[in-house]
């Protein structure tokens, strides 16, 4: 009975009776209990009938039947579609998971799949069938399907016809697409493959997801513990799907991913290269050569010696699987315009650019390659160790002139590393001689030297000091510790111009400029300026520059600058003798005290400082130099600025008393006009002190 | 794709000091050997065989001061030779001598190198810069006669001469100088009426050296900047910039077109040789060999065009000897 049932194709009727039905929500478990019934036909009757079986129960046979009786369901829904009714395939989409999931896509699909080939080929609605039928499938039995879809289809665009947009449309499908049967299996035969990453390729909704799967080939194709760890066959199949996938890319897309191909490929090519089977670092080799290929289309591209390979592999494994590898590197390299194109089309355009030359321009000299002409640059040192052994020991005058140039900013930059030698740099800064002629070679100098003293000042103002007072030094060298101490205590003790140019400009009104003639915009700025111009402001607040302020860093050094340099000024050396004939390093002396004494204000050491200074002043005031007493002037006049009152007063009053008698003799008898006023500025500072009392 | 610049074809070496002149003389048959001379820093004038790259013999003249001109007059056995000892020696070379046979004491301390210009079989012209600053003095060879003393105006503050090159049309016409100053200017003079015919300012820093071609009435100059500067002569007899050269570093020590006018050489203060092709600067190749400055380039004057040889010397105490573009 069943047997005649099936024969006249009750089961179409009954499938397309359940479609119909669902349309109107018949009942789950009837439908349950169908599509058991159904699907599992064979095996019930097998299990009834034992060994007496008829033979259109045999599986071969029955689902072959099923599905042509599941392409004539679907023939009557595409009519009652074009018809206009509405009907679910949902029953047809059960039937065909449960199947394929029982293991029977072969079967089944054999019969499915080339009918929905013909029927879709240009029949949209028919398309529109069958993508229907597949998504819903459910999700359990997803994988079944589509695995049994992309074995079966011939080509990928019938898969593309047959399937649509599922994988974008199916989490289970997409997984099953681009993750399971390219990483996790590698059963697949290169024709599945084929399929599928050009099914992949073929929209542009998929497309997205093609280029997903590279990256993700190639993540894993460049892993070094997959090369390690995973068999070869797999890494060939692995192999194989990056290339099918590289042959599918388009050029926007190549060039958007250039880099990450780059990065992928070197870091595979360097673990496959590093394995110890040579299978495996041939496949390195091919795949790299490949991508190589399609990202430098223009210039040097990787090679290998790839020819001699593909006989070996050829040799190892199925012909076949190689020969479809190998038309797929040539395909590659065909379809992307590479090297051996282009190299043929070179030497034509050379030959002909020749020819061109010989008859037009008679110019027929082809110049060489000038590529590595470039800018001859000495560098600087960039380590503070390598100036000082470029300043003391180098032959080489470029290499010490660039040195010479860049050493302020290098100490600047530097501050501990400059500690660390500055005593050494002090010196060698000090008897630096001019070599070559630069430009600027004192201001140079000295500002290196500032430099020095203001990162490390204890100790070099130390040496420098003691140095002021040493034998055989030059009358520029001694007035140029002078300087460069004035110098540095300047910088120290205003922290915010430490090497920067002044006022960085921060905080000034800003004026907004409204932008373009918008008339709407304009009437509002003339209300707006009409207003200002009416109201009164009691207070403009606060308009200033607020200026950056730090501490006082020549407080703590002060007295390391001034006292030293005070002590033994009356003690004469051979070459040098401050109160006889070097009266003039006298005078800068003066004059770089008075200075030290006015930075000097706000610190602690400030009233010792005046107090030694009062007493030196006291006894050099008769020296017959002008420029000498000028100096001392300007010394008082700075005690008097610089040391509190409290304290001139407090501690200082006999000095004070005396230096007034002095000031008093000045004014009246001294020859030089600027000492004459000099006195009478003091006395007048004076004058207000005592008012303050 | 261009080819990688050519390697010397052999490089000599045993001047044991910086070479600072170059002439060739390979114009003679054989058995004649095709020869170098090579004046250096240490006083020496160096002939080389060509064909042994040795030195044949070491002419020591100039009293150990730096040789920094050498020329050939009418072949490989009178030879010029010029010096920071203010003297210009003439020697006999013939027959195996190393003799002085003639000397003229410039009183020049400068380093501006002669030229020399054949007039008349025998006879030759020599311009040196003179004992006064911004003089030249033509001379007479071999009777030591001054032909003319060209002084620039008063005022025109040219300073030294640097470079000096005598030109003739052909054969009979007037000689010319053409001389490079301090000043950056290049100044063409007419040495029968010892007056300027045309001045030029073609640097802003000294004209190191220059050369001409007679047939194109267009020249070369170089300085110590970075530009070469390329000026013609029009039919007055004006010199005009024709167009200006950048070059990748600055300082040229000598520019030498080469006989057949094709292509020149210029040995730059950055080690490097630069060939450029002669009618439309174009930047041909840049030979680098030596490590320290190029003094010198010369062009050899083989018979055979495919023999054709490019010397350099330079401060590293070595001549490379080059074989580039022969073949047109």
């Amino acid at each position: 009975v069943l047997e005649q049932f099936l024969q006249e194709g009750r089961i179409s009727a009954l499938m397309w009776e359940v479609c119909q039905q669902q349309a109107q929500a018949g009942s789950p478990e009837v439908q349950e209990a169908l599509l058991n019934k159904i699907v599992c036909l064979p095996d019930h009757v097998s299990n009834k009938l034992q060994g007496k079986n008829p033979p259109v129960f045999f599986p071969q046979n029955y689902f072959p039947l099923l599905g042509g009786a599941i392409i004539q369901v679907l023939q009557k829904i595409s009519d009652s579609l074009r018809g206009g009714l509405d009907c679910s395939i949902s029953f047809v989409s059960h039937v065909l998971g449960k199947v394929c999931v029982h293991g029977r896509q072969k079967e089944i699909l054999s019969v499915l799949v080339p009918r929905l080939t013909d029927l879709t080929k240009s029949d949209c609605i028919w398309q529109r069938i069958c993508w229907r039928l597949v998504e819903c499938v459910p999700d359990r039995w997803m994988e079944a399907v589509v695995l049994g879809f992309v074995q079966r289809a011939p080509g990928a665009d019938t898969l593309s016809r047959l399937l649509g947009n599922l994988v974008v449309k199916n989490k289970k499908a997409q997984f099953v697409v681009t993750q399971k049967v390219l990483l996790l299996q590698y059963c697949h035969t290169t024709a599945v493959l084929q399929n599928l990453l050009g099914y992949l390729s073929l929209d542009s909704l998929r497309h997205a997801l093609l280029i997903k799967v590279l990256q993700e080939l190639l993540e894993t194709w460049g892993s070094s513990s997959a090369v390690k760890h995973s068999p070869p066959e797999q890494q060939q199949y692995i192999s194989k799907a990056i290339l099918i996938c590289l042959s599918h890319l388009k050029e926007p897309e190549i060039e958007s991913c250039r880099e990450e191909l780059l990065t992928s490929m070197m870091e595979g090519v360097k673990c496959h290269l590093d394995s110890n089977l040579p299978q495996i670092r041939r496949l390195g080799m091919i795949v790299a050569e490949s991508i190589s290929s399609k990202i430098n289309t223009d210039g040097p591209v990787l090679k290998f010696q790839v020819k001699v390979i593909m006989k070996f592999v050829s040799g190892v494994q199925g012909l076949e699987e190689i020969k479809a590898l190998h038309q797929m590197i040539q395909g590659i390299i065909a379809s992307s315009n590479t090297l051996s194109g282009n190299k043929g089309r070179q030497q034509h355009f050379q030959k002909e650019r020749i020819s061109i030359y010989k008859k037009q321009f008679d110019d027929d000299l082809i110049p060489y390659d000038m590529s590595e002409d470039k800018e001859l640059k000495t560098k600087a040192p960039v380590y503070i160790r390598d100036c000082i052994e470029v300043l003391t020991g180098s032959e080489d005058v470029d290499k010490w002139e660039a040195t010479v140039k860049a050493l302020e900013t290098l100490v600047r930059k530097n501050p501990a590393a400059t500690r660390e030698v500055s005593m050494e740099l002090a010196k060698i800064l000090l008897h630096l001689e001019e070599k070559t002629c630069i430009e600027g070679f004192v201001e140079l100098r000295q500002r290196a030297q500032v430099a020095v003293l203001t990162t490390d000042p204890i100790p070099v103002a130390k040496y420098l000091t003691s140095q002021f007072y040493s034998l055989n030094y030059s009358l520029r060298q001694r007035v140029d510790i002078l300087d460069v101490l004035v110098l540095a205590a300047q910088e120290l003790s205003y922290p915010k111009s430490r090497g920067k140019t002044k006022h960085s400009g921060a905080q000034k009104p800003c004026i907004q400029l409204l932008p373009g003639s918008d008339s709407s915009k304009d009437w509002r700025r003339i209300v707006d300026e009409r207003i200002k111009s009416k109201t009164r402001r009691f207070a403009t607040g606060q308009s200033q520059v607020e200026l950056a302020s730090g501490p006082n860093e020549f407080n703590s050094v002060a007295g390391h600058f001034f006292f030293p340099l005070i002590q033994h000024f009356d003690r004469p050396l051979t070459t040098f003798d401050l109160l006889g004939e070097d009266y003039f390093v006298l005078g800068r002396l003066v004059h770089t005290l008075a200075i030290l004494m006015y930075l000097a204000v706000n610190t602690v050491a400030v009233t010792a400082m005046g107090k030694a200074l009062l007493e030196f002043v006291w006894a050099l005031r008769f020296h017959t130099d002008s420029y000498v007493r000028q100096g001392l002037l300007s010394c008082i006049s700075s005690v008097l600025l610089s040391v509190p009152a409290e304290r001139l007063l407090e501690d200082m009053t006999e000095e004070l008393l005396e230096a007034q008698s002095w000031l008093g003799d000045v004014v009246e008898k001294d020859p030089d006009g600027d000492c004459r006023r000099l006195a009478l500025q003091n006395l007048l500072l004076m004058e207000n002190l005592k008012k303050k009392l | 794709m261009a080819l990688p610049p050519p390697d010397p074809q052999f490089v000599l070496r045993g001047a044991s000091a910086a070479v600072h002149t170059l002439h060739f003389s390979c114009g003679s048959q054989e058995p004649d050997v095709p020869i170098l001379f090579s004046g250096s820093e240490n006083g020496f004038v160096h002939v080389w065989n060509l064909k042994t790259h040795r030195v044949d013999t070491a002419l020591d003249g100039h009293g150990r001061k730096s040789v920094y001109c050498v020329e050939t007059m009418g072949g490989k056995d009178r030879l010029l030779s010029q010096g920071r000892d203010q003297r210009i020696c003439l020697w006999d070379l013939a027959e195996g001598r190393t003799s002085v046979v003639d000397s003229v004491f410039t009183e020049n301390v400068g380093f501006c190198r002669c030229s020399l210009l054949k007039v008349a079989q025998g006879r030759w012209l020599m311009a040196m810069a003179a004992r006064a600053l911004e003089e030249v003095q033509v001379l007479e060879l071999p009777s030591k006669t001054s032909v003319c003393t060209l002084k620039p105006e008063v005022g025109a503050k040219l300073g030294m001469p640097m470079c000096l090159k005598l030109w003739q049309l052909n054969c009979g016409s007037q000689p010319l100088l053409l001389a490079g100053y301090e000043d950056g200017s290049v100044v063409l003079w007419n040495l029968s009426m010892g007056k300027a015919l045309s001045q030029l300012v073609c640097h802003q820093e000294p004209v190191m050296s220059l050369d001409f071609d007679s047939e194109k009435a267009k020249g070369i100059s170089g300085s110590s900047e970075k530009v070469l500067s390329i000026w013609s002569l029009n039919e007055q007899q004006n010199l005009q910039v024709y167009k200006t050269h950048k070059l990748v570093n600055a300082g040229i020590s000598d520019i030498t077109i080469r006989p057949d006018k094709k292509i020149l050489a210029t040995a730059g203060w950055d080690h490097r040789i630069r060939i450029f092709g002669w009618k439309k600067m174009k930047p041909l190749a840049v030979l680098d060999y030596h490590t320290a400055t190029v003094h010198c380039v010369s062009f050899s004057d083989h018979k055979n065009p495919s023999e054709r040889l490019l010397a350099a010397g330079s401060k590293d105490h070595r001549i490379s000897i080059w074989s580039i573009y022969t073949q047109t």
